[in-house]
């Protein structure tokens, strides 16, 4: 038992008893979880995250620090990685894809052990890596699915998306392969957290508070697409979202309980998001140690804020004081 | 130092992406679509199961109806007002709300839902289309 995984999971349970209760409760809070939260989220998202990229974007950056994993372009013999360690702004954009897209920096982890015999080794350690790939392309795939109950008419390509998603065409409604991955993933981060005693030492409530919320946000949702009691009138709630966005809200009937849980951490999350260490979603982009050109040795990088230096040379100063120098019989340049 | 500008463009992008729906959508109103009803099924005035019942959990009968009808051989659905009706889509269901395209897919359509209860199942309404 940790304070740390204790006190966020409490906080996510309440608001899971709060949310669905209230809801069940009475029409003005249906009115406050489904309409006066989630403009509010929304609200301090776009404001915060703003905030804080602009906080950003404030910051110095006078020089290349990147952490290199490669050979730098020096002597025209030495093969340079133009990759790993960039020289040109194609490299730079073919790191950062690889970072954003597929996480090149987790698939270097390694693992450190001690053999008996005091022998020190660095292993292949994948799983880290493989877990956040799913867990963030779930992730977007199910957020981009959502966009059927914000959209009308509903686009091409993401009913395409949908039946891609559901090709096994398994149980009715139709089994979305995401939804279960991203839960799955979540899972799997959190229990990382939980009994790799290194990992567990790091972790913090900020850790697990997010990965609580979104096993949350994952549960909920296939609570109420799979199981039969739980389950709310699916037209009801794409009325609800559409009147979000097109601003006129409304509260229909036939959505209730659960899904007021859904959209009630859904809101927490956007929130919560740019407070928190969930702003790698814009940080990845700012990494000086990923997004500069490694090209300290073939460009000369001036500090962009130095000022104009006063500077007062040998020769002026001896123009100054001649005289007295050779009053004094001090050697002079210039006589 | 001066990359701001791309910081700044990037966040115009990613709010522009984010709140993609508010400006596809235009705030045209979009209510969910309202249930047509048959003069057959007004007639019947019960379906299968209670309204919200049936509005909710629909999929979960039919999926249910296809295991008891073909893996057991069950050929009798008693209802929740103990009425018998044979559990099948074409013939109960469809026999009843008669127009597919105004009952089944309105709503289908609005909610982006796309059943493979047509793969294999007919409308009867459409078998005409060969004949012709």
């Amino acid at each position: 038992m940790n304070v740390h995984y204790i006190f966020p999971f409490l906080v996510v349970c309440v608001m899971f008893l709060i949310s669905y209760f209230l809801s069940e409760a009475a029409t003005g809070f249906k009115y406050l979880f489904g309409v006066v939260i989630p403009y509010l989220a929304i609200l301090t998202f776009v404001a915060g995250v703003t905030y804080r990229m602009m906080n950003w974007a404030k910051s110095a950056v006078p020089f290349r620090i990147p952490t290199t994993a490669g050979q730098q372009k020096s002597l025209p013999w030495i093969k340079p990685n133009q990759f790993d360690n960039p020289s040109s702004k194609f490299g730079v954009l073919v790191r950062m894809l690889l970072e954003i897209l597929v996480f090149r920096s987790l698939f270097r982890n390694t693992k450190f052990r001690m053999s008996e015999d005091a022998q020190s080794s660095y292993e292949m350690e994948k799983w880290l890596w493989l877990g956040a790939l799913v867990f963030h392309w779930a992730f977007l795939v199910t957020l981009v699915r959502h966009l059927r109950f914000f959209t009308e008419p509903v686009p091409q390509a993401l009913m395409l998306l949908e039946s891609l998603d559901g090709f096994m065409q398994v149980m009715l409604p139709g089994l979305m392969l995401s939804g279960v991955a991203l839960l799955a993933a979540a899972t799997y981060l959190f229990l990382r957290r939980i009994f790799l005693p290194q990992v567990k030492y790091i972790s913090l409530s900020s850790d697990y508070f997010p990965l609580f919320l979104i096993i949350g946000i994952a549960a909920s949702g296939i609570l109420m697409r799979y199981v039969p009691d739980l389950k709310i009138d699916v037209t009801a709630a794409k009325e609800l979202s559409m009147g979000l966005v097109t601003l006129r809200p409304t509260i229909p009937e036939g959505v209730d309980g659960i899904f007021f849980v859904h959209v009630f951490m859904v809101s927490a999350l956007l929130a919560y998001f740019p407070f928190s260490k969930l702003m790698h979603l814009g940080g990845i982009f700012l990494s000086p140690t990923r997004n500069t050109t490694t090209n300290t040795r073939e460009a000369r990088h001036v500090n962009p804020w130095n000022y104009p230096v006063k500077v007062h040379t040998y020769d002026e100063y001896e123009d100054d004081f001649r005289e007295k120098m050779i009053e004094a019989g001090l050697p002079v340049e210039k006589e | 130092m001066n990359d701001k500008k791309w910081i700044v463009l990037g966040l115009v992008v990613f709010f522009a992406i984010v709140l993609f729906p508010v400006w596809y959508n235009r705030g045209k109103a979009a209510p969910a679509p309202e249930v047509w009803l048959s003069d057959t099924a007004k007639a019947a005035e019960t379906c299968v199961k209670p309204l919200e019942d049936i509005r909710r959990n629909h999929m979960h009968l039919l999926d249910q109806w296809r295991d008891t009808v073909s893996r057991e051989g069950k050929r009798v659905f008693v209802a929740w007002n103990d009425k018998e009706y044979y559990p099948g889509l074409t013939t109960t269901c469809l026999g009843c709300h008669e127009d597919k395209a105004k009952f089944c897919d309105r709503c289908h359509n609005y909610a982006s839902v796309s059943p493979y209860c047509w793969d294999c199942h007919i409308n009867p309404k459409e078998m005409n289309y060969g004949k012709k």
